[in-house]
């Protein structure tokens, strides 16, 4: 191996370094490190000027090793990688030394610990980075489709504009109809455009676009291979309706005999064992319920154009696709819950969604809002919101557009019913979007909305139907007791991602099952998984305008992968050496990603899922897998450079 | 209200007051809110700004340790447990026990302020 030259590049980060560690002293002594032959400090290195230096340096000094003493590599990683590359050097013989978050900011308040501390982790790093191989990334064909998980807003954005870039997709949902929640709401704030209004001609453009093939009622059961080229099998629910022939006559719903509570208005009507979700449906045909169709045989007889087949089975559809969007979605908390609101047990006790099918015009009361005890009209209604979020003893964290539907609910209120008296229990106004400040500020300022800081403790019916809610109200330290008609609750959004799908997908979930992306802000709809990513509430609480701009940027992320037409992927993985290797298998158990399979009795690593996460390695009792760049030998090394001063 | 008061109350309910967003859920679940000149939710927000007078804070000994605001405080701030913290501080003063044969005119004395009294642990 010829001598090592490697180059130091130090960072000040502002004072955020320089202010703790001495650089001065550390420049001294790095200086003294072997293979060491040039040290640089800068007050911000990841400035243009900064990476410059780096790059000058490289070709001045004849550099084959680079540390950048610095942040973390999550941060700027591929900053500096960038900047070794431009000077003509391998980005795999350049290492970072954090310096930052593993010393000034935790040692702020021990100057000469820090500096000692930021010493020995660059030292680790030069001794590191003097063992490192120079790699290639690797390489890999892609196929040009894309599966969409969930038919709601998000998956019906992401799925048009994949197809409209010319991207086959393939959307599968689970109802037998594509629209989700969405569908399910009156109108949506802040400009109170009517959601089916904006929604129903997105559903039609998705049925007739020529690049979606849509599977309702259908579920993703399985899914094989990598990024690029993942082969999924999907389980084809019966229909029992050809959507082809079906007219939607409603000939069939009227003879059928059995009655089921309508999900799609959340219980608050009945519906037929042969239904559809709603009018515009898509497709638009009805479908059969065979958890509740007795089969008895009457609809058969009645569908004039012969659509009807009770002996449909299921079927399973294989397809392949180079990438996966998961859009699954949201619910609602269960009301059941929170006991001490009664929701479950007090007719006049519902939830938002509840709220949005009353004011629905397609919704069971046409759009009255009424008791749904007695029918009778509503006059005094109450609405809490926080109904489960931002308590530890149900949902931790806040569901984020309660405050904003409750807003718009007490509006659709005051305009139907101008006498009638709002009261909204809130903890905290969280307005912040365009125009939602704005928005709340006019509800308050037009329709007089009793706004009352504070919390329910409990309510109950008195022996006239109304609902006698208790609360109180901190501003004034005094108790409230209100006499209600309606109260809605503002219940929290949970997420809908089965854990075994997301198991399958290998999407990680955070501790309350949203799916974690992999950076918060840098990196918002892909998951650890390369080649899948994540649209919609299904990622965190969100509201329709995000969801639909996540939706769109999953979309893109998901073409820059597909239209590039390969895929590159980071070479640093893990290696078998087959000499070694005796074909003991524990490596295929432990690896996480299912990267390792056997070949002629020895393990072998799919270098395109491989993720480097080295847990093989540790695993293999013979030392035949190596993890490039981190052998034992030289994490030895590293481990001898940082103790040895 | 002394810094050392305040950590001593952290001390021993184990809670954290600084949690507190003042939700009022307390308030509206104590059965005998109405009957306190400071409500729960109002000492606590005392107690984040150490601006109370323990000493002559009557609500604690309105308090009946039913423990509903403990059972449903979002944020395990527990005014309930505070409360109690609060009392004992009040009443021992660093003694560990009681000695009942010293107590005066105990038939004036809050019920409450008996049972904090005689209660070893809490929490």
């Amino acid at each position: 191996m010829e001598e090592s030259r490697i180059g130091v590049f130090i960072c000040h980060c502002g004072r955020n370094i320089a202010g703790t560690v001495d650089i001065k002293k550390v420049v001294e002594e790095v200086k003294k490190l072997p293979g060491v032959v040039y040290v640089k400090d800068y007050i911000y290195m990841c400035s243009d000027p900064g990476q410059k230096l780096i790059t000058e340096a490289i070709k001045r000094e004849k550099l084959n090793g680079v540390v950048v003493a610095a942040c973390t590599p999550s941060l700027h990683y591929e900053t500096f990688a960038r900047a070794v590359e431009a000077g003509g050097l391998n980005r795999f013989r350049y290492e970072m030394a954090t310096i930052r978050e593993h010393s000034s900011w935790v040692h702020f308040h021990d100057k000469e610990g820090a500096t000692e501390k930021a010493i020995r982790i660059i030292a680790g790093a030069v001794a590191k980075v003097s063992q490192n191989k120079p790699l290639e990334p690797i390489r890999g064909k892609v196929t040009k489709k894309v599966l969409v998980i969930g038919g709601g807003i998000a998956g019906m954005t992401a799925a048009l504009d994949l197809a409209n870039a010319g991207i086959p997709v393939i959307l599968v949902e689970k109802s037998p109809t594509i629209g989700g929640k969405m569908a399910m709401l009156a109108e949506t704030f802040p400009t109170l455009d009517c959601a089916q209004c904006i929604l129903t001609p997105k559903m039609a453009e998705v049925a007739r676009h020529p690049n979606i093939k849509l599977y309702t009622l259908s579920e993703v059961i399985d899914i094989e291979g990598f990024v690029g080229n993942y082969r999924v099998r999907i389980l084809k629910h019966p229909r029992m309706v050809d959507p082809d022939k079906c007219t939607v006559c409603s000939f069939c719903e009227r003879v059928c005999p059995v009655k089921v509570p309508n999900e799609f208005d959340r219980g608050l009507s009945m519906r037929k064992a042969i239904y559809i979700p709603f009018p515009q449906a898509v497709p638009s045909a009805y479908a059969i319920d065979t958890e509740h169709c007795t089969k008895c045989g009457l609809c058969v007889k009645v569908c004039p154009v012969k659509a009807i087949n009770l002996d449909e089975k299921e079927e399973i559809i294989e397809e392949e696709v180079g990438a996966i969007i998961v859009a699954t979605g949201y619910d609602l908390y269960p009301g059941e819950r929170l006991k001490e609101y009664g929701y479950g047990k007090y007719k006049n006790v519902i939830d938002s969604l509840q709220f949005e099918r009353l004011l629905s015009t397609s919704g069971p009361t046409g759009g009255q809002i009424v008791r749904l005890s007695d029918g009778k009209p509503v006059k005094d209604i109450v609405f809490i919101q926080c109904a489960g979020s931002r308590d530890e003893n149900h949902l931790p964290y806040c569901s984020k557009i309660c405050c904003m539907y409750t807003a718009k609910h007490a509006l659709l209120f005051k305009e139907q019913v101008p006498d009638g008296n709002v009261y909204i229990f809130y903890i905290d106004i969280r307005a912040a979007g365009k125009g939602y400040e704005e928005f709340i500020k006019r509800v308050q300022e037009e329709f007089h909305v009793n706004y009352i800081r504070g919390r329910v403790s409990k309510i109950y019916e008195d022996e006239d139907g109304k609902l006698v809610v208790i609360g109180t109200d901190t501003l004034t330290g005094e108790e409230l007791t209100i006499k209600a008609d309606l109260v809605v609750l503002a219940l929290g959004m949970i997420p809908t991602l089965d854990r075994d799908l997301a198991a399958k997908l290998k999407v990680p979930q955070d501790e309350y099952g949203f799916a974690q992306e992999v950076h918060p802000k840098l990196r918002p709809v892909e998951v650890a998984t390369t080649g899948v990513f994540v649209a919609g509430a299904v990622q965190g609480p969100k509201d329709i305008s995000e969801t639909v701009t996540q939706a769109s940027a999953a979309a893109s992320k998901a073409l820059q992968m597909l239209l590039y037409g390969e895929i590159t992927r980071e070479p640093v993985i893990a290696e078998v050496d087959r000499d070694r290797c005796n074909g003991c298998r524990i490596c295929v158990s432990i690896c996480p990603y299912d990267a390792i399979s056997m070949v002629d009795g020895k393990a072998k690593v799919n270098e395109l899922v491989c993720e480097g996460c080295g847990a093989c390695e540790a695993a293999c009792p013979v030392d035949a897998i190596k993890l490039r760049n981190y052998t034992d030998q030289q994490l030895h090394t590293v481990i001898k450079a940082v103790l040895s001063r | 209200m002394s810094n050392e008061l305040y950590r001593k109350i952290v001390e021993i309910s184990g809670r954290n007051p600084y949690l507190c967003y003042q939700c009022g859920t307390c308030t509206a679940v104590c059965p005998v809110s109405v009957f306190m000149d400071v409500k729960p939710h109002q000492i606590i927000r005392y107690i984040q700004l150490k601006r109370i007078d323990l000493e002559k804070l009557k609500s604690i000994w309105t308090c009946l340790a039913c423990m509903a605001c403990v059972d449903r405080c979002p944020r395990h701030v527990d005014p309930g447990i505070i409360f109690e913290a609060v009392r004992n501080l009040v009443l021992r003063r660093g003694e560990d026990a009681v000695d009942y044969f010293k107590l005066k005119d105990l038939d004036k004395v809050p019920t409450m302020a008996l049972i904090a009294l005689s209660r070893k642990m809490t929490g």
